[in-house]
């Protein structure tokens, strides 16, 4: 139990389960040990678009048995910054993981045609996908998997549509319709492999060793999340309520980070997408809370009134990413770009910082119309978006294979590598809050807001007055401890729940005994073993170029100065020893 | 279905649950609650050749594990499918304890008791 590791070969479509223990046993779970698989299977130098480059997921001891322990964690080697890929995914994922009876996946090789996975308990199937390779919407491949595949209620659909299928280095894998593996490119290395899709689901029970204490603690846990805040801010509107909060703050990046804050944001906050837009909101398997937001978008798709609609999950980043920084001024439009994106499978917070930077290099004329294929970009425009959203996935000539590159790419052949607004390679969340959100995605394994949260730590600034050292000792243990709450892997909206305390009764009740000390000592050991795979793969932190931009736009802690971030960034390295 | 067969199975499960939550359609389409609808002249309990399941008073059924010889035949004549099969291939059947409704965080199950009419 807890322990066995799927390992498949889509070369031979042949199969084995280890037990793996031996990792388990020290790393929990999670990205402890997909950490520790990619280490084994990814030596320095692979390219991330080989046969050899491995694709692992992984859950940990409570995903499925305490609530919001929801989460699976995908471990890669990014084809968007060469180095640690690391991205997690909600649905119901983690469940069918769970009740199939692996804890981990590793996949390698690449298959000869189209194919896609077709794991029921002990039953592995590679499968021929030669029909549906071209199908480009990843809701499509839905439907038509659901219909020829078993396990229905308890299955979990991962799926590319036309980005991953075409290697947009941003291509995410969508899971069950409304989760991804965002961010870093999985879905480009599923096209690489030929691999369509994985449809996941068992039968297995977890059996609890002792169940008088486990039930005691989960209804511990469950009042928790459901009396907190936590219910009410992710519930009711959801992570777009942060729009207005971000824009009153002077923190919300808009046109590619030229402002702070939209003069429109009340038109595209998270308050008019409830009252206007709102159809339902769903949750993740076990998850009591319930953060995912459904608007419904009805569009005229022929002339005589020929309707259709369309159900698309809104939250806070892709109202930022193809709203304010696009100066999107109406939420339908922000939804028709959403639409457009998730049906293709592009990783939106990307996308958008894409565009946003192919508008104000359009407007200096960096690049032509001839560039554009006659598109004509402006600020709000979203017709012309959508035009360019489905030519970044064509690729129809050499600037749109660059854009499919992502910013820093697109800029190093083009110009304008002071406003590519990216950190470490990955364009930026929606927070222009201050140096620790800035610190934070440079050092952060990978490159995510949610490392470590430094936007929160800037907004703790802004009220408590911390120093400049502060500031990085919260960065420091947030990438520590987050690294046990990844190993579980529990959502991070719930991580006020999850504390130290928590997690040490909650791990004790199913059995697993660590101290607070062990569980920090382990945390350390699981962001060192990640910082040396992204540094056999050439990642220098010195090396990352801050863009003139974060210096030049105002944050919510003013004016951020280039010496501030220097100085944090040697206080980190000094702290952690990276 | 993770409170039902915690409390009544003692697993974390989804077959050993007597509800059953689902999509119909996909996600995008909506859910769908199955469960017993705890009927006073139970067809499931009239169709059971040994005597496995007898009326509940209140409504529903009582399961005999070692009258049941899992011949499913409760299964088909339950019309919403409220009865489904454990890995030994016994039916798992509501006790109507209501503790599905306890954890439904969103007001959507509540356990009622209402007046044999």
């Amino acid at each position: 139990m807890w322990s066995n590791v799927l390992y498949i070969d889509l070369d031979t479509g042949e199969h084995q389960v280890k037990d793996r223990a031996d990792l388990f046993d020290k790393y929990l779970g999670g990205t402890g040990v997909a950490t520790q698989l990619l280490l084994e299977e990814c030596p320095p130098g692979t390219d991330p678009f080989s046969p050899e480059a491995p694709i692992i997921f992984s859950i940990g001891p409570l995903n499925t048995i305490f609530p919001c322990v929801s989460k699976t964690v995908s471990m890669f080697k990014s084809p968007m910054t060469g180095e640690l890929g690391e991205s997690h995914a909600g649905g119901r994922l983690s469940m069918a993981m769970r009740f199939a009876g692996y804890d981990s996946i590793v996949i390698k090789g690449r298959a000869e045609k189209p194919c896609y996975l077709s794991i029921h308990d002990d039953e592995v199937k590679l499968k021929d996908a030669t029909s549906i390779w071209n199908v480009s919407s990843v809701e499509v491949i839905g439907k038509i998997l659901r219909e020829v595949e078993p396990g229905k209620g308890r299955r979990s659909i991962m799926r590319i549509g036309g980005a991953g299928v075409n290697m947009v280095r941003y291509a995410n894998v969508n899971v069950d319709t409304y989760r991804h593996f965002g961010r870093l490119g999985l879905g480009a290395v599923f096209g690489s492999k030929n691999l369509k899709a994985i449809v996941i689901s068992g039968t297995e029970d977890v059996e609890i060793p002792d169940i008088a204490p486990y039930s005691k603690m989960y209804n511990k846990l469950y009042d928790a999340v459901v009396d907190t805040e936590v219910m009410e801010k992710y519930h009711d509107l959801g992570t777009a309520a942060n729009i207005n909060v971000l824009n009153q703050l002077k923190g919300l990046p808009t046109r590619n980070l030229q402002q702070s804050g939209f003069e429109n944001a009340e038109n595209i906050s998270g308050e008019y997408f409830a009252d206007n837009l709102l159809l339902r909101k769903i949750a993740c398997s076990n998850c009591p809370i319930g953060c995912i937001h459904i608007a419904m978008l009805k569009t005229t798709f022929q002339k005589g009134h020929e309707f259709e609609v369309n159900h698309i999950s809104y939250d806070y980043e892709l109202i930022y990413s193809l709203g304010t920084n696009l100066g999107i001024n109406l939420a339908e439009d922000v939804l028709r770009l959403i639409e457009r994106c998730e049906r293709y499978g592009l990783d939106i917070m990307s996308t958008g910082g894409v565009l946003a930077w192919a508008t104000e290099s359009y407007e200096r004329d960096l690049i032509t119309p001839t560039d554009t294929l006659g598109i004509a970009l402006r600020w709000g425009d979203t017709n012309s978006y959508l035009k360019m959203i489905d030519k970044i996935v064509e690729m129809p000539n050499k600037f749109y294979q660059t854009l499919a590159k992502g910013t820093v790419a697109a800029a190093a052949e083009y110009g304008g590598e002071d406003f590519a607004v990216n950190l470490g390679g990955l364009e930026i969340a929606g927070y222009h809050t201050g140096p620790a959100s800035i610190v934070g995605q440079m050092v952060g394994v990978r490159h995510s807001h949610l490392d470590n949260g430094g936007y929160s730590i800037d907004q703790k600034a802004a009220s408590q007055q911390l120093t400049e050292e502060q500031m990085v000792d919260k960065l420091i243990y947030e990438d520590y401890w987050r690294m046990i709450n990844n190993s579980l892997v529990a959502c991070l909206f719930a991580r006020g729940v999850y504390g130290e305390q928590t997690i040490i009764d909650a791990l004790a009740s199913v059995g697993i005994n660590k101290t607070r000390d062990e569980l920090e000592t382990l945390g350390r050991e699981i962001f060192l073993a990640k910082y040396e795979f992204k540094k056999q793969q050439g990642f220098n932190v010195d090396e990352i170029k801050v863009p003139g931009r974060f210096y030049e736009t105002i944050s919510q802690l003013g004016m951020v100065k280039e010496e501030t971030i220097r100085e944090m960034l040697e206080l980190y390295k000094k702290k952690t020893g990276i | 279905m993770l409170a039902c067969s915690r409390v009544n199975a003692n697993t974390a499960s989804l077959i050993d649950s007597a509800i059953d939550i689902r999509t119909s359609g996909g996600i995008e389409s909506g859910l769908e609650i199955i469960v017993c609808r705890s009927c006073i002249d139970p067809p499931c309990a009239r169709a059971c050749p040994t005597g496995a399941l007898t009326p509940r008073s209140g409504g529903g059924v009582i399961l005999d594990k070692d009258l049941c010889d899992s011949c499913m035949t409760c299964a088909s004549a339950c019309l919403p499918r409220a009865i489904h099969f454990d890995k030994a291939d016994m039916p798992v059947i509501c006790t109507h304890c209501g503790v599905c409704a306890r954890f439904c965080s969103h007001d959507v199950l509540e356990l009622r008791k209402t007046e044999v009419l």
